[in-house]
């Protein structure tokens, strides 16, 4: 059992808080993903949990004992490192083996359990060369590797795919989800790329400035967004945000362009309060290429200033009073740009979020 | 009409062969080749007499010339041994020195600041048994009642001048090893500790397989320095007491200049560099080694 609580973290770097008070509770063999732009603590906060930094202030536990004061080896984790962190001296077979040389184990169970990490990762014909001699999703191979043949209770993944080509990448994003099936083991994970944080979490702890913005499944955070940040950062074209005020029972968002509050959400805002109102490319659909005409819906006609054909859907680009909004065409035909089409925008799926604050009103 | 010009290749090379010539050449054959003659400084005529191997011959049965030979490997090994310890410990300890580390490796350098002559000159005075600073220390804090021989005693003498070249050499090491510190990664480090290695596991397994090229490189250097030792020497006991802190180029000196027999110190010159290419050669293999196993090319 490794459940891993933090209890009002700190992290100090001299006088600048690098982390504030963080709290989360993370379950035994939950997969859970810290995301956040660069610069907002997550992987200060991975190193602390593995022992590489020192904890400024509050405790960090794993099972159920408080790790602040012990040194990582004691702590009965094991890492992946954005650079692999190989040892360059030594083979892949050494590589995997390494802890358990230090931990003193008989050779004949190292060589055992090296094949077995090995055959899980494909690595068998491999192990023999020198880290220098593989490729880059081959070295990210082996400190998968590495980590997995000791068996921890809790895997720490620091930005393990930032290094990789985009297609390597999504190939190694399915083989950690395997793997997470297969080792039973605790895994927390850091990422500044939300899709990975999407399509890996059983609950992303999505991070900014040191602090938790929103801990929550991938599609809580993409339904259920707690402000505007969270709502630019997940989801990927990012959420469309303009400025309004509400006018008795319109969002007025330019001097000619008003609609309709979403029903539900009549009672949250007052007149005249100024919002920001975002909804996704997914609900502004040009009329016939969307979901459906069902629920409440908007009709704004747009001037298409750009068409990115993706295959199966087409991103268009349009202007609503100076801010470029992107929309999404289903069984897409060609479009100009100039060209002007009649949008439908699905109201019950916008999100109104307080100017000042960013907090969601109506999330 | 055509004048005949030389190749451009051979021009454009020109300035560089006159160069190496003036510099390596001809004091190269020149003092090979008065290695077959009796030459002596003081009869310049004997640079024409022909005696074949005579004085190589001479060298392989002098017992004094291998007695020196022996005494500069032992001389070698002990200071390049001991140097290499000790310099790798100050560069641990002043790598993680975390306040004022350019001051303290600024500071390290001093002794290489200094001329072999001079810090000969010191610690002969150091190591004095009637006004030295070592026998005025034992004497008043009571160690020993008598004056120590430090540099009359044959074997005391071999320790002052090894401690005179650690004191003054050891900082190269340092500085190296200072450096190859600052060049490992972090990466591996830490994965280290968190695959459960204790701070001396790291060092034994990750970080010391990261500096033996920067070891195996001060070796080289140093070897060819410490090999040529004749300045300190030649200033703390001149070769003696009774030639037994007796080194290569102390000897090859004293036959060349002081006994004026310039043809057989140059083949004891030719005899003894085997010394510092063998050592060089060791070394150079250990180096590409070390690279190899970090995966390094070339």
């Amino acid at each position: 059992m490794a459940n891993v609580t933090l209890d009002t973290v700190d992290k100090f770097y001299g006088k600048h808080q690098a982390v504030h008070g963080i709290s989360l509770d993370i379950a035994d063999q939950e997969f859970v993903v810290l995301v956040g732009p660069s610069g907002c603590g997550k992987s200060t906060t991975l190193r602390m949990i593995a022992g590489l930094e020192d904890i400024s202030g509050g405790t960090i536990s794993i099972g159920d004992r408080v790790v602040n004061d012990l040194p990582p080896r004691e702590r009965n984790i094991s890492m992946v490192f954005q650079n692999y962190a190989l040892y360059p001296h030594m083979t892949v077979g050494e590589n995997l083996g390494f802890s358990l040389k230090i931990a003193k184990m008989p050779d004949a169970e190292i060589a055992s359990a090296v094949n077995e990490a090995a055959q899980i990762l494909g690595l068998d014909e491999l192990i023999d060369r020198k880290p220098a001699e593989l490729s880059g999703g081959q070295r990210q191979r082996v400190a998968m590797g590495r980590a997995i043949v000791r068996h921890p209770e809790v895997f720490l993944f620091d930005e393990p795919l930032s290094n990789l080509d985009a297609k390597l990448r999504t190939q190694m994003r399915v083989e950690i989800k395997k793997l997470h099936k297969k080792v039973a083991s605790t895994i927390i994970y850091v990422t500044h790329d939300q899709v990975e944080a999407m399509t890996l979490a059983d609950r992303i702890v999505l991070m900014r400035d040191g602090h938790i913005v929103q801990v929550g499944t991938p599609l809580e955070l993409f339904n259920k967004p707690v402000d505007v940040f969270v709502a630019t950062f997940i989801g990927s074209p990012p959420m469309n945000i303009l400025d309004g005020v509400v006018r008795g029972d319109q969002i007025q968002l330019t001097d000619d362009l008003a609609i309709k509050i979403p029903s539900d959400a009549r009672g949250l805002v007052q007149d005249g309060q100024a919002i920001k109102f975002g909804f996704r490319a997914d609900n502004l659909t040009p009329k016939g290429h969307g979901v459906s005409d069902e629920g409440e819906i908007a009709t704004i006609d747009l001037e298409v200033s750009l068409a990115e054909p993706l295959g199966t859907e087409t991103l268009l680009f349009a202007e609503i009073g100076g801010v470029e909004v992107q929309a999404k065409m289903l069984n897409p035909r060609s479009v100009k740009p100039g060209e002007t089409l009649s949008f439908q925008l699905m109201l019950d799926k916008c999100h109104i979020f307080d100017a000042d604050t960013g907090a969601a009103i109506r999330g | 009409m055509t004048r005949r010009r030389l190749p451009e290749w051979f021009l454009l090379l020109l300035p560089a062969i006159i160069v190496i010539a003036a510099v390596v050449l001809i004091p190269l054959i020149f003092s090979f080749y008065s290695s077959f003659t009796p030459y002596k400084l003081t009869r310049p005529s004997t640079l024409w007499k022909w005696v074949g191997t005579y004085n190589y011959e001479k060298i392989l049965s002098d017992v004094k010339f291998w007695a020196a030979f022996g005494r500069t490997i032992l001389f070698l090994t002990i200071a390049l041994n001991l140097e290499l310890m000790l310099g790798l410990g100050i560069a641990l300890l002043v790598n993680k020195v975390t306040w004022g580390q350019r001051g303290i490796r600024t500071m390290l350098m001093f002794p290489m600041m200094f001329s072999p002559i001079l810090v000969g000159f010191q610690f002969k005075f150091i190591f004095n048994d009637n006004i030295g600073l070592v026998n005025n220390i034992i004497q008043s804090v009571g160690f020993a009642d008598v004056a120590l021989p430090w540099l009359v005693d044959g074997k005391l003498a071999m320790f002052s001048i090894l401690f005179a070249e650690i004191w003054m050499s050891t900082s190269v090491f340092a500085i190296l090893i200072l450096a190859g510190l600052f060049a490992i990664p972090r990466d591996p480090l830490e994965a280290a500790k968190v695959d459960g290695c204790t701070p001396w596991q790291s060092f034994r397994h990750i970080t010391l397989p990261f500096l033996m090229p920067f070891i195996f490189i001060a070796m080289t250097i140093r070897s060819l320095d410490v090999a040529r030792a004749y300045d300190i020497v030649q200033i703390m006991t001149g070769g003696g007491p009774a030639r037994r802190t007796e080194l290569l180029w102390t000897l090859m000196s004293r036959t060349g200049y002081v006994d004026a027999r310039m043809g057989l110190a140059n083949a004891m010159g030719y005899v003894s560099i085997l010394l510092s290419i063998l050592f060089t050669i060791y070394f150079f293999h250990k180096l590409s080694a070390a690279r190899a196993e970090l995966g390094m090319t070339g």
